[in-house]
């Protein structure tokens, strides 16, 4: 597999000097490697932090700015971060108010950040941690993991953001972002496997003429492989997925995500199959956005998030954002 | 078990010979991790080893046997990442911790140490034997150690082995549901090749 690389070691590395050079309002700390807004600590405010393994871009990285994350932590490719990265990044934007852990529920990440936890309390950070577990293709019982956490992740970071920027305490900025994570369901499809840089070739063998079902975005395989589908066809069985497990009374928010080797023009033509779904069952959309914003590297696919959103909630959806990967004004 | 005191240098060997075994089979490790996992685990247990050879190595070498698994196990969660670093950072420190700081721990004291180690391994990961992971090894590993090193060293090879049929319920792999029978162990991989460095440097 070909790749715009130099050497596999380095691409973390590689990717946070360029960040670094196309984005001055960021503090790209590539030897620690945190991303921090340049204006933090912002007084006052609570801070969000996030993180987890590269290979997802824009997230988690192309989100920090005002509006949404005060700083992310990249770990290796699909790996996640270590703690010291973690308090790191808590430091340097803590301003007495607090900061959120937004964490995607992987074994890795999770005692990651359960364990950078308690290390930044002990330097007398208060911190509290949102687990975002929405992927409906995991079950959620006690021989799993559990869910994995995937497109809700921007849901979370963007809506909690916008009340930490508002000067919400830390307590409503949890309750928020449980609120989303608790209104937020998503279904994943791959139509090819990915290649991490270390391995070089796809991680999972997936003929031309299948697709594989339930995908997560670590490139390892989904829980169901079938004879290639049409968009329609893809777009039936996606969201009547996540529609099986929520059961929306109020109008949603949709993503439909890349996963990074889709063409926009086919995920603007699934989101107009995706919209002639939630028209059949009578399900209202808010807002859309279409795009590659939780990816997993070169996998061609796409994954279909809805939450479903009070007043409140799509305020701070609307309100303004300014990072890398998401950016819109009042 | 042999009566042989294991000092501060045996340790320091022990971890040597664990980074040159996890180098020799990183491939085949990111092998099986890719068959119900995410490719990374050779890769990411060879940052880590070679981590902890410096820091038990180079500069202020640590002095006791506590101490140098005490490091290790640190430098592990610092520079694995992922599930592996506070896992195998655990069973390292809690190991560490057991041995206190003593000059010199007798193999049973080493048995004692790695068994506690073993136990947070499992409270922090929430798993049991038969979930499919690095306990799957560990425990009858360390059990053999009753016997000898070299038994230990096998038990945890066939117990890594034993994986194989095994539903995963616990980690990445457990996402695959039914698809993860057929495929060995990862972690139960690695922990098998932490045991037979153990093996190899008490020979």
């Amino acid at each position: 597999m070909k790749m715009l690389i130099n050497v596999a070691e380095t691409v973390v590395a590689d990717a946070l000097r360029g960040m670094a050079a196309a984005h001055p309002e960021l503090v790209v700390d590539a030897e620690n490697r945190v991303i921090v807004r340049r204006d933090a600590p912002v007084a006052d405010k609570v801070a969000l932090v996030s993180g987890g393994g590269s290979g997802h871009e824009p997230l988690h990285g192309g989100f920090v700015g005002p509006g949404m994350l005060d700083a992310a932590c990249p770990g290796e490719v699909f790996t996640s971060p270590v703690p010291d990265q973690m308090v790191r990044a808590a430091a340097a934007v803590d301003s007495g108010k607090g900061v959120l852990f937004v964490v995607k529920n992987y074994t890795g990440d999770v005692l990651n950040f359960q364990m950078a936890a308690e290390l930044a309390e002990d330097e007398g950070i208060q911190v509290a941690s949102v687990l975002v577990n929405d992927d409906v293709a995991v079950n959620d019982s006690t021989f799993t993991a559990g869910r994995r956490g995937t497109g809700a992740t921007l849901f979370v970071e963007k809506i909690a953001g916008a009340a930490a920027e508002e000067g919400m305490p830390l307590e409503r900025v949890e309750a928020l972002a449980r609120q989303v994570v608790e209104s937020s369901r998503s279904f994943g499809v791959a139509l090819s496997a990915c290649s991490t840089p270390a391995k070089g070739s796809p991680t999972f063998d997936l003929p031309a003429g299948e697709l594989e079902l339930g995908v997560g975005i670590h490139g390892e395989p989904g829980r169901e492989r079938r004879a290639m589908m049409t968009s329609h066809e893809i777009a039936d069985v996606a969201v009547d997925a996540v529609l099986e497990d929520l059961d929306p009374r109020l109008p949603v928010l949709v993503l439909v995500n890349g996963m990074g080797a889709t063409p926009l023009l086919e995920l603007y033509g699934f989101n107009a199959e995706v919209r002639r779904v939630l028209d059949e069952r009578d399900v209202a959309v808010a807002r859309t956005l279409v795009g590659n914003y939780v990816t997993s590297l070169d996998m061609a696919g796409v994954s279909v998030t809805l939450c479903q959103v009070d007043g409140e909630l799509l305020r701070l959806w609307d309100a303004p954002v300014e990072t890398a990967g998401l950016r819109w004004g009042r | 078990m042999s009566e042989t005191a294991l000092d501060a240098a045996f340790f320091v060997r022990w971890m040597t010979a664990a980074a040159a075994a996890v180098d020799r089979e990183a491939e085949r490790l990111t092998e099986l991790d890719s068959a119900i996992g995410d490719a990374d685990h050779g890769t990411n247990m060879q940052r880590g080893f070679a981590a902890v050879v410096k820091a038990v190595t180079e500069g202020e070498a640590p002095e006791t046997p506590g101490a140098v698994l005490t490091a290790a196990g640190r430098q592990l969660i610092s520079s694995v990442g992922g599930a592996a670093g506070p896992l195998y950072g655990t069973l390292l420190r809690r190991t560490g911790k057991a041995l206190g700081d003593a000059a010199q721990v007798s193999a049973e004291e080493l048995r004692a140490g790695l068994s506690a180690g073993v136990d947070a391994v499992g409270q922090l990961g929430g798993s049991a034997p038969g979930d499919k992971t690095m306990l799957d090894a560990l425990v009858p590993g360390v059990a053999a150690l009753e016997t000898s090193f070299e038994a230990a060293a096998t038990a945890a090879q066939e117990g890594a082995v034993a994986t194989v049929p095994l539903q995963a319920r616990k980690g990445r792999a457990s996402y695959l549901g039914e698809r993860s029978i057929g495929h060995e162990d990862p972690g139960a991989a690695s922990s098998a090749l932490l045991l037979a460095a153990l093996a190899e440097v008490a020979k």
